[in-house]
């Protein structure tokens, strides 16, 4: 199996560097120049929760394994090495060993080793003397026993039981490995890392500036001799500097399609792709309180929605319907087409989807002289309003009367996890299109990111069955059903996956936009200017 | 007068302490705190780091313990750490202090420059062509919001030109320095300009109309003599009264004109420090403000009597 995954992993590299090669000989020099859309609250990725962070920090590092950087699918097969030569996972599928590189040199000089893994590891797991100041993404590693190394060159996971899918997460963009004489403070303010660009300064609000790595242990790499991200909060400005040239590319995925318009119409030459970014819209139903305690009230909702009138308002058509795994193509989980329409409410017909919705409002007691009074609460900015919205219109078909409540952004994410909100409209991104990073997270009883409170005790052990399961395809069909039984108990009923837009100058080469993730493809090695 | 200085410095001081204590206690007042914000999208959060984290950043006290330990190092000019960048406050807002600056000052010399002159044009030939014409222009000046003006500058000038004056902070040439401070410093100038435009041109009308300006007249005196040493001087005060406020305006309401242009000056700076709810900026950053305000309405007053000899402070 590892056999046929490295050749087809060899395949897919000899087809980018046939790309490559159509594009030209790379050229070495030049300053990459990104608008970025905000500023980042740190420079350490593994403290943070947005790719805002990923974006201009990524360059700085590497992971232990890497998604190949031009290859815009991320899966298991697609997975290269990157500190570590090469990995092999023992017979019972409990143990991963990393064999590393050596004569890696860390920016400051010193030499990378095992020990730096392990430290790395030990501090996301909280075993370590020094903690970050939070960890987002700790129970990612639930199931790592311990890291353990052998010699100053090899590195152990030791797994409580198999996971095949913590390969996949040790290749997001979410997981460098730090410097073990660098503290977290320090990696906050002053990144340290192996990665093909050097820090060099980060002002708030103003710029972050990286710089070429001279001692990158990839030879040849990287390309550019840096990258200078100016932060624009402005969504018009930052999109005016694109199209006046002064702007290289745009910030990734960033770029909605009304304004991808604007941008092809000012400036035609510029390359511009638009693709899924396995950010959900859906919907957050209080199910712990009344009225959605009713599971009847539930369903109605879920069957009111028109998921197509979402896309085409919103998206102008550019966008997939799908469960809570990223839909085909881009998604790898995703469940066939037939089974998803066979979900209440994903149904072709609209008009029967509402009539039996407003069947049962009536049995829970609602009908035409008597309409269900709710808030639909949402996070003030555009993306969540919008079609927080549209929501509200669809539903008064079914007896239900929403106000919108838009919420501060300071106060969005405490009020859902306080499970302060009746019905709600949120976005949920994934770091890694696995189901073993989106199920705990979002639907595993006691979650903090469980904001519906969904709790299913069998289906939690459909959860681990297919965690554990090292056959690919058995895993998918466990996927599926997971994911629809998820749908059919309105756990948290998915609207619909946005895509979105990057655009660079035509002289810009090299860049690959990921299809099913927009965290992991920002290590900007293989970029280079044809200038 | 020495009383008088006196008197309204201490009147001053205690405003100064009044609005520390307001703007202290309104910040802890909204909803939401850095740590909550920090956390805001993070999963599986562990409410032991969230305790450590308030603890490191000493929101864990009594929150009038936090208020002296804030104006007490004020007072010794330590103004605390930014949550955010974890860097000295003081170093965070001392080099936007200068941008924000001269963005503002630019902006009142123009506002004075073009209101002023055309505010006394507009008065002297009150009900021609041309007094309409300016009215239509001051009128505009007050109507366009900033920040839609400012984009169609933007707009104007990829169109025309193929680039567009944001920030930049080593210009390398003498028109780009001119364009990143002066094309903003227009943008929101121009209502100020138009304010200053209209209040020039009322004052002027009712002393053209005072008896002094007919004796001047009969006298012989030219009329820019008349308009310009007679009448501009007496009409001067409440035009020197708005520009004062419009002063302390500029140094905290640049906003829309340093997000939509892009330069880091204090006000984006202040904006971006509240959504984080980074306490130890924004307190700082409204002090400055109200000191700027508090000073800039002190010198106006001082101003009155340097220019009409006939104010006298007393007692």
């Amino acid at each position: 199996m590892r056999s046929v995954r490295t050749l087809a992993a060899a395949a897919l590299s000899m087809l980018a560097a046939y790309d490559v090669s159509l594009a030209g000989e790379p050229k070495q020099g030049g300053i990459l120049r990104i608008y970025h859309r905000d500023s980042p609250g740190s420079a350490s990725i593994h403290e943070g929760a947005t790719y805002s962070i990923n974006v201009p920090f990524m360059p700085v590092f590497n992971n232990l394994v890497i998604f190949n950087q031009s290859i815009a699918q991320n899966s298991v097969d697609t997975i290269v090495p990157d500190l570590a030569e090469s990995w092999a996972w023992s017979s019972d599928h409990k143990t991963l060993t990393f064999k590393l590189r050596q004569g890696v040199k860390w920016h400051d000089g010193k030499p990378f080793t095992s020990a730096d893994v392990k430290c790395t590891f030990d501090m996301l797991m909280g075993k370590s003397q020094q903690k970050f100041r939070k960890n987002p993404r700790k129970s990612w590693y639930d199931e790592v026993a311990d890291v353990t190394t052998s010699g100053d060159f090899e590195a152990s996971f030791n797994l409580k039981r198999p996971q095949p899918a913590l390969l996949s997460l040790l290749a997001s963009g979410y997981t460098p490995v730090y410097p073990c004489h660098v503290s977290p403070a320090d990696m906050r303010t002053k990144p340290v890392g192996t990665g093909p660009f050097k820090f060099v300064e980060f002002k708030a609000n103003e710029s972050i500036k990286l710089t070429r790595n001279p001692d990158y242990f990839k030879k040849g790499l990287p390309h550019l001799d840096g990258i200078e991200f100016n932060i624009i909060t402005n969504r018009s400005t930052a999109i005016l500097g694109f199209v006046s040239g002064k702007f290289d590319m745009t910030f990734p995925t960033e770029v909605s399609i009304p304004l991808l318009k604007d941008v092809k119409s000012q400036a035609p030459n510029a390359v511009c792709v638009v693709e899924p970014n396995n950010v959900s819209t859906n919907i957050i139903v209080n199910s712990s309180s009344p009225p959605f305690d009713n599971i009847d009230i539930r369903r109605a909702l879920a069957l009111a929605l028109d998921r197509k009138a979402f896309i085409s308002i919103l998206f102008e058509g550019q966008g997939d319907i799908g469960g809570t795994m990223l839909p085909a193509p881009g998604g790898l989980w995703a469940m066939p087409k037939e089974m998803l329409e066979s979900i209440p409410g994903y149904g072709p017909d609209i008009n029967a989807n509402r009539e039996q919705a407003r069947k049962l409002m009536q049995k829970a007691g609602y009908g035409s002289d008597k309409h269900l009074q709710v808030k639909v609460s949402t996070r003030n900015i555009p993306i969540y309003r919008d079609p927080a919205i549209i929501l509200i219109d669809q539903i008064k078909s079914i007896y239900i009367d929403a106000e919108l409540d838009v919420v501060d952004t300071a106060q969005w994410f405490p009020k859902v996890a306080r499970k302060d909100y009746s019905l709600g409209l949120n976005l949920t991104g994934n770091a890694v299109d696995d189901p073993d990073q989106s199920f705990y997270e979002n639907y595993s009883c006691g979650s903090e990111r469980n904001y519906t409170n969904y709790c299913n005790k069998e289906i939690e052990k459909l959860f681990d069955e297919q965690s554990v399961e090292t056959d690919v395809n058995k895993r998918k069909k466990l996927v599926w059903e997971i994911d629809k039984k998820l749908q059919e108990d309105v756990a948290r009923p998915i609207i619909f996956h946005a895509r979105t837009g990057t655009c660079w100058q035509p002289y810009v080469k090299g860049v690959t936009v990921m299809v099913n993730s927009s965290y992991n493809g920002y290590r900007y090695e293989d970029v280079w200017m044809d200038k | 007068m020495f009383a008088y200085i006196v008197r309204r410095l201490a009147l001053m001081l205690v405003t100064l302490i009044g609005i520390s204590i307001i703007i202290f206690v309104l910040l802890r007042i909204v909803p939401g705190n850095i740590v909550d914000i920090l956390f805001d999208a993070a999963g599986f959060v562990d409410p032991a780091d969230k305790a450590n984290l308030e603890k490191e950043l000493g929101l864990d006290q009594p929150i009038v313990i936090q208020y002296l330990h804030w104006i007490g190092g004020l007072l010794h000019g330590d103004l605390g750490y930014s949550y955010v960048s974890e860097k000295p406050a003081l170093q965070e807002i001392l080099p936007r202090i200068p941008i924000t600056a001269r963005l503002a000052g630019l902006a009142l010399l123009f506002s004075a420059s073009i209101g002023i002159p055309l505010g006394v044009i507009s008065a002297v030939h009150q009900g021609t062509r041309l007094d309409y014409a300016l009215r239509v222009v001051s009128l505009s000046g007050l109507s366009l919001p900033s920040f839609w003006l400012g984009l169609l500058i933007l707009m104007a000038s990829v169109s025309l030109f193929g680039s567009m004056p944001i920030f930049n902070p080593n210009p390398r040439t003498w028109t780009e320095a001119f364009a990143i401070y002066c094309v903003p410093a227009m943008a929101v100038g121009f209502r100020s300009a138009a304010l200053t435009m209209r209040i020039t041109r009322s004052s002027m009308l009712e002393i053209l109309r005072q008896d002094y300006i007919r004796t001047a007249r009969a006298k012989g005196a030219s009329e820019a003599s008349v308009n310009y040493h007679h009448a501009l001087k007496n009409a001067i005060l409440p035009v020197i009264t708005v520009i004062g406020i419009e002063a302390a305006f500029l140094i905290g309401g640049l906003i829309v004109t340093e997000t939509v242009f892009n330069i880091p000056g204090i006000a984006r700076f202040l904006v971006e420090a509240l959504r984080w709810r980074d306490y130890p900026i924004v307190q700082n950053l409204v002090m400055l403000i109200a000191v700027v305000v508090v000073v800039a309405n002190f010198t106006v007053d001082m101003l009155y009597a340097a220019i009409d000899p006939r104010i006298r402070y007393t007692d």
